[in-house]
């Protein structure tokens, strides 16, 4: 034996070693099997299917349904309407906190957005409620529809987000703009999109007297479990909600959905449990979506290249009845330094579903916007675009003056050029072509996206056998949650991930908070790590109180938990099992209990972002316009990564989901009826394999004191950041073209030759 | 679900015999069919299943050199069908450049010839469609038509025939085999799909009843293997109709086109054939000069449907390319991208 083995000694520098593995996803032979269960594979005994009807009409009133002959379908037992539903015991349409979002829940007969539900029918197969649905033939008294940017009059939205303040101002924009000696004044649009996750929203309900158990995807259980409670007026405690698995989510599953509080109307109607599967078509409309943008960016810079003056200004749309205003314009918050930011919001209501959160709301909108204004403004100061970003490097947050908890955004420029090859880059545009003649130009964004934290709770159970149990119903939407937070249940109780079973996905379990805002890991994480200290410093307590065990007496010294033992911390050969100081005090096992939330001191003191570079090459055929993002490199810091391997998979969904903003995602609304016209996977195009030849993302060292004990920021988002604007700039550096209507397609580079 | 009746005819005299009831629909693969029923756009009372009947799925090479293609040969067989590949290059090359690998494994030649437009607004059962319910009206005029019909439309209808395949099948004179009630016939592919006029609903010249067996590819059609291509601009690199494509083949002799055959897809309710642009190219150089005014004159007669000038000069470069690329002469196999701009061309600068 040599005389120091490093893998032993290292562990007093270590808490644990399961934090930084690049495990595998945990499920993943489940999901790859088939074997693991989603909501809708739920078929409990006597469950019936309900259907929605939808309204086609995007405002007016249904004045028709054929109820008649939707009844006298075979098979088809109830059909739901405003007239029969069952009584609920909150208004659908009363708003309490920013977090309730009113529902179409057959209230009434008004429609307010295409494929509003309007009517709900239950029967025995899937297909009866199909054709019942279709025999309602409803009819409508219609209203002249508001679709588009342009419909409606335009005011300021109280707040943006969740409550952010519409307008915000530092320093003299126009004075700034005023001394600039190089200025651009561009505007760019954004489209509709809507999540899509793969997985519909779906709903298994089944009422047992006054109780309910529910299978749904969700990510959020404890929200739901409150608002399903308010809304049917039964206890929190006698509902229980199984969301083991998502097929993603992506924000649309962060609040109960409309169609989904349907299902469980429809089984108290029918008094048997209900399924209820949203089509793919029905998704555009009852469960959220990204709003429009129209963004105009000013910005001024001085002979050097240094910003004067940002001003950021988007125009977004929310529903005709609820207020989400997507936070476009601050993402200049952040960003870039200048004396002077001013971003403010305008909107219009529209006939359309309420807007919600979707994956990076806000960030991603506004960020394809700033960035490719920056290279506007890069190339009107004549200068490289990591350059002109470098000479306006935010070391502290311009829009509050406060230092960054940490920021390796200088790491991850350097190393995404390096490994790009960003150096050979041509300032001019249109100055490179591949041997087949294709333009090639290449693009950079920045992303970042803000460190949030939620509160959230978690429990930790250590056994007398040395196992560990540790509870929080956090939520797996595929990007791996339940592997992630299990290694931090491992490292938190010392044990190894075997010994460790991890408890996830149900509403029973302690509140692990939503996950939405990158915040998870985080969030549910810290709780988790918290739970797990308190374990372990109860098993400090009984064994170091004890002075039968030989750690007696260490109580100022301290202990380290590894592997199932207690060890003195100055002195390595004085341990004991977790089973043996479980057994001594007689106790089957020890309970602790952990929270986590952010520290106010720490955020009233630090800015806190996740940050990255992304650096994309396209290619166009010069005469067709058909565009390919053939290249992309992300280089991102967001403090301490759990797993490599789970994180590089987030940034690349990130990455693709930029190149779909950049090149593919709308929705098409028609104007005159102001139904979606591509609610279907054919047509509402994202990326497909071969638009994403070569892919990569550099996982930048960062380390943060401040976040949370742990260092963790969030990664489910940032990729999209960055990424939608280096694709839009690389367009430009191919064509010499500046496209600012998003998605580019290829007709706005067609140019009829003279 | 709607009730309909299942059929499973033995032959394809019983299919016939079947299929002629009103309502009644033929089901091969089901590819687009059972998508159009599950959404409400077409209610067929009677499915007539002919994926059990004898025969159709062979692809026979004929001895005057032609190529017999049944109407059940999957579009995957026929693509890695290796003479055919190697006769009739740009007809594989149409095919694997469309769908997706999973629907081109189920999707049928005869299915193929008979899918329907994927106009949004055919689709969305709650706007008015022509080609949906005779004389309802057409609600894409005026809505969102950017990838709309740019020739052969009318007030009645502004939608786009969605095939690849068929695309060089109407430029080599392709023939469209029939049997009906009343026995065997034969049309021309460029006669089979109707254009819309004041009859939308009605598209092809199919009779109750009638069922394609095969399509027949003549011998002719081999002599420009070594300079056919397809060529089909998307909005993504692949799983996406053509915003336009076109077909092109040339038989050049001595630095001179002998006979050129043009068509192009996704720009009117049939595969479009340019028979002049075809005559002007014979006895032309190969240069882009003479491409140039082959597609000028190709588009001569395009005008726009809504707001979409833009297919009209696509269109045109499409057909200059996809020249271009066929005098360049076909590649060894078929590119890994099929009929893509993004297509490896090892050694041909065609962007220049």
């Amino acid at each position: 034996m040599p005389e120091i083995v490093l893998t032993q000694a290292s562990a007093h520098l270590r808490h644990g070693s399961n934090i930084g593995q690049p495990l595998t996803r945990r499920d993943g032979v489940l999901k790859v099997t088939g074997a693991a269960r989603f909501a809708a594979d739920n078929h409990p005994p006597g469950m019936l299917y309900a259907v929605l009807a939808v309204s086609s009409i995007a405002r007016g009133r249904v004045t028709f349904l054929d109820l008649q002959a939707a009844k006298a379908h075979p098979g088809v037992v109830e059909v739901m309407t405003p007239a029969n539903k069952p009584l609920l015991a909150e208004d659908p349409d009363a708003k309490t906190n920013p977090f309730i979002f009113r529902l179409d829940v057959l209230q009434n007969d008004h429609v307010r957005y295409a494929n509003q539900p309007i009517a709900v029918v239950i029967a025995e197969t899937l297909e009866a409620a199909t054709e019942g649905a279709t025999l309602l033939f409803p009819r409508y008294e219609t209203e002249a529809v508001r679709i588009g940017l342009e419909a409606g009059e335009s005011f300021i939205p109280p707040g943006v987000g969740i409550g952010n303040p519409a307008e915000t101002h530092q320093g003299d924009v126009e004075a700034g703009l005023a001394v600039a000696s190089r200025r651009i004044d561009a505007t760019y649009e954004t489209a509709a999109q809507y999540h899509n996750a793969m997985e519909p929203h779906a709903i298994v309900a089944a009422w047992d007297g006054d109780s309910l158990s529910i299978d749904m995807p969700s990510q959020g259980l404890a929200m739901a479990l409150g608002r399903v409670a308010g809304l049917f007026g039964i206890p929190p405690e006698s509902i229980h909600i199984r969301s083991p698995f998502l097929g993603g989510g992506f924000g649309s599953k962060g609040l109960i959905s409309g169609p989904q509080v349907l299902g469980i109307m429809a089984a108290r109607l029918v008094g048997r449990p209900v399924k209820l599967v949203l089509r793919r078509e029905q998704m555009f409309g009852p469960v959220g979506h990204r709003a429009p943008t129209r963004q105009t960016v000013r910005m001024g810079s001085d002979s050097d290249g240094a910003l004067t003056a940002i001003d950021h200004h988007t125009k977004t749309a929310s529903s005709t009845f609820d207020d989400f205003f997507e936070p476009a314009s601050d993402i200049s918050h952040t960003l870039y330094a200048s004396p002077a930011i001013s971003t403010s919001h305008e909107a219009v209501r529209l006939d359309t579903g309420t807007p919600l959160f979707m994956r990076a709301p806000g960030e991603a909108t506004g960020s394809i916007a700033l960035e490719s204004a920056i290279d506007e403004m890069a190339e009107a100061c004549g200068m490289d675009p990591l350059a002109f970003r470098l000479k306006n490097y935010a070391e502290v947050e311009p829009i509050s003056g406060k230092p960054f908890s940490s920021k390796a955004l200088r790491d991850c420029y350097a190393q995404g050029a390096e490994r790009f090859g960003w150096a050979r880059r041509p300032l001019a545009s249109r100055q490179m072509r591949d041997d087949a003649g294709l333009l090639v130009g290449w693009g950079m964004g920045t992303a970042t996206f803000p460190a949030l934290m939620f509160q959230g709770q978690a429990r930790a159970v250590v056994r007398n056998d040395g196992t560990g149990i540790v509870e929080t119903g956090a939520h797996d939407m595929g990007q791996g949650a339940s592997t992630a937070l299990a290694q931090i249940a491992a490292d938190g109780l010392g044990l190894d991930l075997d010994q460790v079973e991890f408890r996830s996905g149900t509403s029973d379990l302690p509140d692990a908070g939503i996950a939405g805002g990158s915040s998870h890991t985080a969030t549910a994480g810290m709780a988790i790590h918290s739970a797990g200290a308190d374990v372990i410093a109860r098993l400090a307590d009984l064994a170091t109180g004890d002075e039968r065990s030989p750690l007696f007496g260490a109580g100022n010294a301290g202990v380290i938990a590894r592997r199932g033992r207690l060890f003195r911390r100055d002195d390595e050969s004085r341990s004991e099992s977790y089973a043996e100081i479980l057994a001594r005090a007689g106790l089957a096992e020890i309970e602790g209990r952990g929270n986590s939330a952010a520290d106010p001191a720490a955020q009233s003191s630090y800015a806190m972002h996740a940050h990255g570079a992304v650096f994309a090459e396209v290619k166009i055929d010069p005469e067709l316009g058909q565009i390919r993002a053939t290249r992309l490199v992300g280089a991102f810091a967001a403090g301490r990564v759990i797993n490599p391997r789970l994180v590089r998979s987030q940034y690349y969904g990130g990455m693709i989901w930029g190149i779909s903003f950049a090149l593919h995602e709308h929705a098409v609304m028609d104007p005159r009826s102001g139904r979606p016209m591509n609610p279907n996977l054919g047509e509402y195009h994202v990326p497909v394999n071969a638009d994403v030849p070569s892919l990569e993302a550099i996982l930048v060292e960062e380390h943060d004191s401040y976040v949370n004990a742990l260092g963790i920021k969030g990664v489910g988002e940032i990729g999209i950041t960055g990424t939608a604007g280096a694709v839009a700039n690389a367009v430009w550096h191919a064509t010499g073209i500046r496209i600012r209507q998003f998605p580019i397609t290829l007709d706005r580079l067609i140019e009829p030759t003279p | 679900m709607n009730i309909f009746d299942y059929l499973r005819p033995a032959t394809v005299s019983e299919a016939v015999a079947a299929a002629s009831e009103p309502g009644s629909a033929y089901l091969a693969a089901g590819t687009n069919l059972l998508d159009l029923m599950k959404g409400g756009i077409t209610r067929p009372r009677r499915l007539i299943d002919i994926n059990h009947l004898p025969g159709l799925d062979r692809i026979e090479h004929l001895p005057g050199g032609g190529v017999r293609i049944g109407a059940l040969v999957r579009n995957s067989d026929l693509a890695h069908d290796s003479d055919l590949t190697r006769r009739f290059p740009a007809v594989a090359e149409a095919i694997l450049s469309g769908a997706s690998a999973q629907l081109r494994n189920a999707a049928t030649v005869g299915g193929n010839l008979l899918q329907r437009t994927r106009c949004s607004y055919f689709y969305d059962v709650a706007s008015a469609c022509n080609k949906r319910e005779a004389g309802a009206g057409c609600e894409a005029r005026g809505g969102d038509t950017r990838l709309h019909a740019v020739l052969g439309w009318s007030e009645s209808c502004i939608a786009t025939h969605p095939s690849d395949f068929c695309v060089p099948l109407v430029a080599f004179d392709a023939v469209v085999e029939i049997e009906g009630a009343t026995g065997r016939r034969e049309v021309p592919l460029e006669s089979f799909h109707r254009l819309p006029g004041d009859a939308p609903e009605r598209e092809s010249v199919l009779e109750p009843g009638e069922l394609i067996v095969s399509v027949r590819l003549p011998a002719e059609a081999a002599a420009f293997s070594a300079h056919a291509r397809y060529l089909k601009v998307r909005e993504r690199t692949s799983y996406a109709f053509a915003v336009v494509s076109a077909a092109a083949a040339l038989r050049i002799e001595e630095a001179t086109i002998l006979e050129a055959r043009i068509a192009l897809g996704g720009v009117a309710l049939k595969p479009w054939r340019t028979r002049t642009a075809e005559e002007m190219l014979a006895g032309a150089r190969p240069d882009l000069a003479a491409f140039r005014r082959a597609a000028e004159a190709a588009l001569a007669d395009a005008k726009p449907s809504g707001d979409n000038a833009f297919k009209i000069e696509l269109a045109r470069r499409i057909v200059t390319r996809a020249l271009v690329l066929a005098a360049a002469g076909t590649p060894e196999r078929v590119p890994a991208l099929p009929a893509s701009p993004f297509a490896p061309v090892p050694g041909v600068l065609l962007h220049a």
